[in-house]
């Protein structure tokens, strides 16, 4: 078969937009879990991101408060969970699912007016240089602003996480809350802070998706990535790097199927969808065995409710 | 400064009423959210939570959809009473239906009193074989069961999606995502003429009455109690925990594997891509809602199943989109949640100095 080298370009362009939501909503959930909370609620979330991303550019016709509005909304959604998991001291596993399962139940209820009306178009960055420069152009150029910040998110996280003390802390906590209480750190606050960042992470991920990817609301539109970001944190062995590679990966066999399809390739396209589900499940399974390998990459008390008595 | 102190006794009727209490505040914020977006609060409750039951249809209706809830949540009361965070139902719900599915398929034009039961009894084997993927997991690697039973949600939606596409699709259906029509012998027989409630509530209730006797009246139900309680207390007395895991999620798949088969064989009659409108995820706000009690969990599964039947008519009258169920539904387990806070922790002013002369 003989591969146009500026459609593999453009092929290789579609693959990393695809990942750019999930990118955004694994980033934020891994600092999340990274300080000891597992929110499920990522998938609820994304979707509140997205429709109120759409729903403020709908409003005020500008671009920036709607990507700052759905971070505020994923924030603000996260915050419920927060008051629960933190200061209720609610299970972990059940208030993410519920925050999961209101987020879209409301953001459908909000999105209602908006549905059929069409996006706005988006700026893109450097469209000149994507035409000009063979395979490379399409695929680092003419993106929109958050594709660039999406793909820059992991190596500042990465950083944050093992140079800078307050990453160090943020692990601390999420290894053993009871000795970084002990040390003076104020565990509820850098949880919650944690939590909150999530959130507006997942925000501008469901966002992404309303203004960006395709610009328009559709209801669910989501459509389980939200589920995927967390199997993504898991697969990465909650490392930023991996969350990178492995969004690529699960981006790239998102569109692959598309293409696939069109080609006529006779691999049931469900197969391949299923291959990110049961390969985190292979990963956890490779990192878990080894009690060692998983105290160096699991967060230690993740999901366990921390409760000091005074 | 405000402390927050553990109580020591919590009041056996405040830990059923709390669920009540919840329910109202729910009522109270949907009234306000529906006030928000533009409808009047008062009327649009109505049509969400009496217009659907104010005829014999509507109830029947109820139980069609409590049955599956139900079950689940009987199911998933094992796992959590025991601290196991099944969060897969939903998955085993679909591989059960499946593999039902598969015998009914089989059978689709034989006809014979010995095609359901077996249909019936694939069903809740095919739920059980997949529960037992995390379990086993979880004994012999230490996975982490709530990432692995949820991640096989997935993996069993995509088989059934493959299958109803593909090889199983029906061959005169033109190339709908669908399979055959059951025979009739295949199906569960309907109660009442012209409703669709059908015998899959006697499964249900008969769960909830054996879950009741094993949870209470069993030494099984007394270990699965205190290795929730306590896990050190658990090893202590002895009890064998990986055998309990396996056990657990084992019930919770064939009630979900149960639920699954029930309404492929009920009231849809074939397998398609919907055969569960997430009846698997929210049957765990059912199983918390009716506090893992088998008698609370029937009395849940019916309120939730309101809020899946107030959706379906609110989209009629109010064109609000079906999805407001959920709102409804992620609402009650927050203020559940919220209200075990006052269960289990009372908040104590204290610090302040008093105002002296």
């Amino acid at each position: 078969m003989n591969i146009d080298i500026n459609f593999l370009g453009i092929l290789i362009g579609a693959i990393m937009a695809s990942s750019v939501p999930l990118i955004l909503a694994a980033s934020g959930e891994l600092i999340t879990e990274r300080s000891g909370v597992l929110n499920l609620g990522v998938e609820g979330m994304m979707i509140i991101g997205a429709i109120s991303g759409f729903a403020l550019m709908v409003i005020t016709d500008n671009l920036f408060l709607a990507i700052i509005g759905s971070m505020l909304s994923g924030l603000l959604l996260s915050f419920i969970f927060g008051f629960l998991t933190q200061s209720l001291l609610t299970n972990h596993v059940a208030s993410g699912l519920a925050l999961t399962i209101f987020g879209i139940g409301l953001s459908a209820m909000i999105g209602k007016d908006f549905v059929g009306i069409p996006g706005k178009e988006f700026p893109l960055l450097f469209v000149n240089l994507k035409e000009a420069i063979p395979l490379f152009g399409p695929i680092f150029f003419g993106h929109s602003i958050v594709f660039y910040f999406a793909f820059l998110l992991p190596f500042g996280t990465n950083y944050f996480l093992r140079k800078t003390k307050i990453g160090l802390i943020v692990r601390a906590v999420g290894d053993s809350p009871v000795s970084a209480a002990n040390q003076g750190i104020n565990v509820l606050l850098v949880r919650y802070c944690c939590i909150l960042y999530g959130g507006a992470m997942c925000g501008l991920g469901g966002a992404y998706l309303s203004l960006i990817y395709t610009p328009q609301w559709i209801e669910n539109m989501t459509a389980g990535r939200g589920w995927i970001a967390l199997a993504l944190v898991v697969f990465a062995t909650w490392s930023p790097l991996k969350v990178l590679a492995g969004a690529i990966i699960f981006g790239g066999i998102t569109i692959l199927q598309l293409h696939m399809q069109a080609m006529g390739i006779r691999i049931p396209v469900q197969f391949l969808s299923a291959l990110p589900y049961i390969m985190t499940i292979v990963v956890l399974v490779i990192i878990s065995r080894d009690s060692r390998k998983i105290k160096l990459n699991t967060p230690t008390s993740l999901g366990q409710i921390f409760y000091k008595e005074k | 400064m405000i402390k927050i102190e553990r109580r020591n006794e919590t009041s056996n009727l405040i830990y059923f009423l709390t669920p009540v209490l919840a329910i109202f505040l729910t009522l109270v914020t949907g009234a306000i959210i529906f006030y928000l977006l533009g409808f009047k609060p008062l009327e649009a409750l109505k049509f969400f939570f009496v217009t659907p039951i104010s005829d014999l249809y509507g109830l029947s209706e109820l139980l069609v959809k409590a049955t599956p809830l139900c079950l689940i949540a009987i199911g998933l009361s094992f796992c959590f009473k025991s601290n196991n965070w099944n969060i897969g139902a939903e998955g085993q719900l679909t591989f059960g239906g499946i593999v039902g599915g598969g015998v009914a398929l089989l059978f689709y034009n034989h006809e014979g009193v010995y095609v359901l039961p077996l249909i019936i009894l694939a069903g809740a084997f095919g739920g059980m074989v997949f529960a037992m993927i995390p379990a086993i997991l979880k004994i012999y690697f230490n996975t982490n069961e709530i990432l692995v039973s949820l991640m096989l949600v997935y993996v069993s939606k995509l088989l059934l999606d493959y299958l109803v596409v593909g090889p199983w699709s029906n061959p005169e259906g033109f190339n709908f995502p669908e399979t055959r029509q059951f025979s009739d012998s295949a199906r569960l027989p309907i109660l009442f003429e012209g409703l669709r409630i059908h015998a899959g509530i006697f499964i249900a209730l008969v769960s909830v009455f054996l879950a009741w006797v094993v949870l209470f009246k069993t030494y099984l139900g007394f270990q699965i109690k205190v290795s929730g309680l306590s896990l050190k207390t658990a090893k202590y007395a002895g009890f064998k925990g990986r055998k309990m895991i396996l056990l657990v999620f084992m019930v919770s798949g064939a009630c979900a594997g149960l639920a699954g088969v029930g309404e492929i064989t009920g009231p849809i009659g074939q397998l398609h891509r919907m055969i569960s409108p997430e009846y698997g995820f929210t049957a765990i706000i059912v199983a918390f809602l009716g506090r893992l009690n088998p008698i609370g969990i029937v009395f849940a599964s019916l309120i939730v199943a309101l809020t899946y039947l107030g959706a379906e008519t609110a989209q009629i009258f109010l064109q609000v989109p079906k999805y407001t169920g959920q709102v409804f539904q992620g609402m009650i387990l927050f203020f559940l949640l919220a209200s075990d806070f006052l269960l289990f922790f009372r908040i104590k002013l204290s610090g302040f100095k008093k105002y002296e002369y």
